[in-house]
């Protein structure tokens, strides 16, 4: 069956009124925590993880995607009117958006994104059905080795390639590779790092990781930060709608952002941001009001919001694939499938396609509901940014409690998402990135898991690891993809030390 | 503070981050401690499960060397100081949670730590946030455990109310 007409059978599947309603409840949640400045789409799909135990896997799979797409479009509104962006890809935003809304021009900011959104989100999740299934048949010739090398790959991109640290990034993901070494060791049955703590035996569970180090890292980090945080919202003043002259700018601009932004979710390369760090910088080339960037160049808004959208939809590609996530929401869908025991990867797509191609097209009905979410109600989700901070954090750790304690009410699991949330808020106060623990928890099992199955085939002949040129090319990639950043890093540093000294003259 | 202050504070050694070299160090040392009790099991693919705790401990090894060096340095960004009392209050509010959980339910000890939690944004008085904290938490009992089916421990409230349906 061609793309084409698995995708009308996924779409079959997504207008059933229950799927529906779990789409609308997703992007709805996915909006709301977007908004949200402390809170964005990683802790929320952990948060609901337990929850949906007892749910239906399509269902609860299609309101996790719809939190991610709505997380995505969310953000950009705390970023055009408070100037704290609501999740990391929405930084950009923050430059010009918020500078328009002082300038008056926050409808047109607010507009400009939620349809720059839709047309990436649109864009994407046609792109992401039409090269899925080539991906699929490539990964069908995958052996362990393969997986592997591929693994090495992400855990490279993820942690080290981008971000200000080589250093730093891996400290991370190692952090996140030991807490995956708790457990009991599938093929031998052995415990390791449990210290003969019961509990300790399961392993440690991504939810609970995940929601120690987003939620109760970030509320430590908030709380504890001096000098109070409160911004002032910029009222929305005048029309939503844009005007002829900022269509004439804005549409380029959003077909820019997507075709930067989807390629870089779509590669092993980690995070949204660093589409829409490229993307404000082409449009800053590009546009032919150079001198409006810096004081609200309705561009600079367009192009990296789709980009954002444009990635979030890419980052799909290798989870449904290849079972590898590149984010921490990601990583956090992937403990969602196996939560139903299902395992992202090529067999997927032959032994579930209505999952995965309803999942799909259900995107695609998101979007336009996230569409209407997002622009004639926008008032509405500008007066949850005026909740106070004491009640929004308060409220944030009460639904962060009861999600670990309806997962496994002990009083180790508490223990647990304490200590991490303590880890949590080291890792933020010294500046390391925080999706390269996640990762690194669910990732590197999976990793250890194909590279003893690779080595148990070839009776323990190392050479097997770069036995085909698929595993030698994605190995040298990993070796680039460290190496690269670190020495042009090195140089970075150099100029601007150098640039230190020349001002301090 | 003169200029050549501000080098000095810049190059001067980071000594949190030091620390956190040490706790690397001692996070390998662990685990090739806890992993010496490990068989072998090694068989003909020769990879073992010993072998991947001995590769991360040999990697946390190297990167607690570079922290060290970059901490000596003083290469870590630059921190304000932050706080003590919000964190203590929102470890204190969690820690009583966990402790209280089993003997007092799960409305009485979330909403006590509810209350730590906006005390440690600076709101209180605690007689009006703890009431609202146990409220607040009582409401999401009745709809996580009863209607969702979430198992939340029960305490005298939740009791109460169980005796009454």
């Amino acid at each position: 069956m061609d793309t084409f007409s698995l995708l009308l059978q996924g779409l079959g599947v997504a207008v059933e009124p229950s799927n529906l309603l779990f789409a609308l409840v997703g992007v709805t949640l996915g909006t709301a925590v977007g908004v949200l400045p402390g809170i964005g789409p990683a802790l929320t799909v952990a948060l609901l993880l337990p929850v949906t135990f007892k749910l239906d896997p399509a269902g609860s799979l299609i309101m996790f995607a719809g939190i991610y797409y709505g997380g995505m479009y969310g953000g950009s509104t705390t970023s055009i009117l408070l100037n704290t962006p609501g999740e990391s890809a929405s930084i950009v935003t923050a430059l010009e958006g918020n500078k328009m809304a002082r300038a008056g021009r926050g409808g047109p900011a607010l507009a400009t994104a939620a349809i720059g959104s839709f047309v990436a989100g649109l864009i994407a999740t046609i792109a992401l059905a039409c090269i899925a299934p080539w991906v699929v048949k490539f990964a069908l010739s995958f052996g362990p080795a393969e997986y592997f090398a591929l693994m090495v790959l992400a855990f490279v991109t993820v942690s080290a390639a981008f971000g200000d640290s080589t250093l730093r990034g891996l400290t991370a993901l190692f952090i996140g590779l030991t807490l995956g070494l708790i457990g009991i060791d599938l093929q031998t049955g052995q415990a390791r790092l449990a210290f003969g703590i019961p509990d300790l035996l399961d392993g440690v569970e991504v939810t609970t990781l995940a929601v120690a180090l987003f939620a109760v890292g970030e509320t430590l980090s908030v709380a504890a930060a001096k000098g109070d945080g409160n911004e002032a919202i910029e009222p929305v003043k005048g029309s939503v709608w844009m005007n002829r002259e900022d269509w004439k700018r804005s549409w380029m601009s959003w077909l820019r952002g997507t075709v930067i932004g989807f390629p870089i979710g779509a590669m092993p390369a980690g995070g949204a941001e660093i589409g829409t760090f490229l993307s404000y910088a082409t449009e800053k080339r590009f546009s032919k009001h150079k001198e409006e960037f810096g004081s609200g160049a309705i561009e600079g808004v367009a192009g990296p919001e789709a980009a954002n959208n444009a990635s979030a939809a890419g980052t799909l590609v290798p989870l449904l694939t290849l079972g590898l996530p590149t984010t921490a929401t990601a990583a956090i869908m992937l403990a969602g499938f196996q939560q139903y025991g299902l395992q992202p990867g090529p067999l997927l797509f032959t032994s579930n396609p209505e999952l995965v191609w309803g999942l799909i097209a259900s995107l695609l009905v998101a979007n336009f509901m996230l569409l209407i979410l997002n622009l004639p109600m926008i008032g509405l989700w500008v007066k949850l940014l005026s909740i106070p901070r004491h009640w929004l954090y308060a409220g944030i750790l009460l639904f962060a409690t009861l999600g670990t304690i309806g997962a496994n009410p002990s009083v180790v699991e508490l223990g647990l998402l304490l200590a991490f949330g303590l880890l949590g808020y080291v890792l933020r106060r010294f500046g390391y990135p925080i999706a390269p623990v996640v990762v690194g928890l669910i990732l590197g099992p999976l990793a250890e898991q194909q590279l003893r199955r690779a080595l148990a085939i070839s009776q323990g002949d190392l050479t097997v690891l770069v036995h085909s040129p698929i595993s030698i090319t994605l190995l040298a990639l990993a070796a680039l993809a460290l190496v690269v950043p670190l020495i042009m890093r090195m140089r970075g540093k150099g100029e601007v030390l150098s640039q230190v000294a020349a001002s301090e003259d | 503070m003169s200029r050549d202050n501000e080098v000095e504070i810049r190059r001067r050694p980071d000594k949190a981050a030091l620390v956190i070299a040490v706790i690397l160090a001692g996070v390998a040392a662990l685990i090739l401690w806890d992993t010496r009790h490990i068989g072998g099991a090694a068989s003909y693919a020769r990879i073992g499960p010993a072998a991947f705790p001995y590769a991360i401990a040999g990697g946390l090894l190297v990167l607690a060397v570079a922290t060290a060096i970059t901490a000596w340095r003083g290469g870590f960004p630059k921190r304000e100081a932050d706080n003590i009392a919000p964190i203590i209050w929102i470890v204190g509010g969690l820690a009583a949670q966990m402790l209280l959980l089993k003997i007092a339910g799960f409305s009485i000890a979330t909403g006590l730590m509810f209350a730590a939690i906006a005390r440690s944004f600076g709101r209180g008085p605690l007689w009006m946030t703890v009431p609202l904290g146990i409220v607040l938490s009582f409401a999401a009992w009745l709809f996580f455990a009863k209607i969702l089916q979430l198992s939340l421990p029960s305490g005298p409230p939740e009791r109460f109310i169980q005796q009454l349906f």
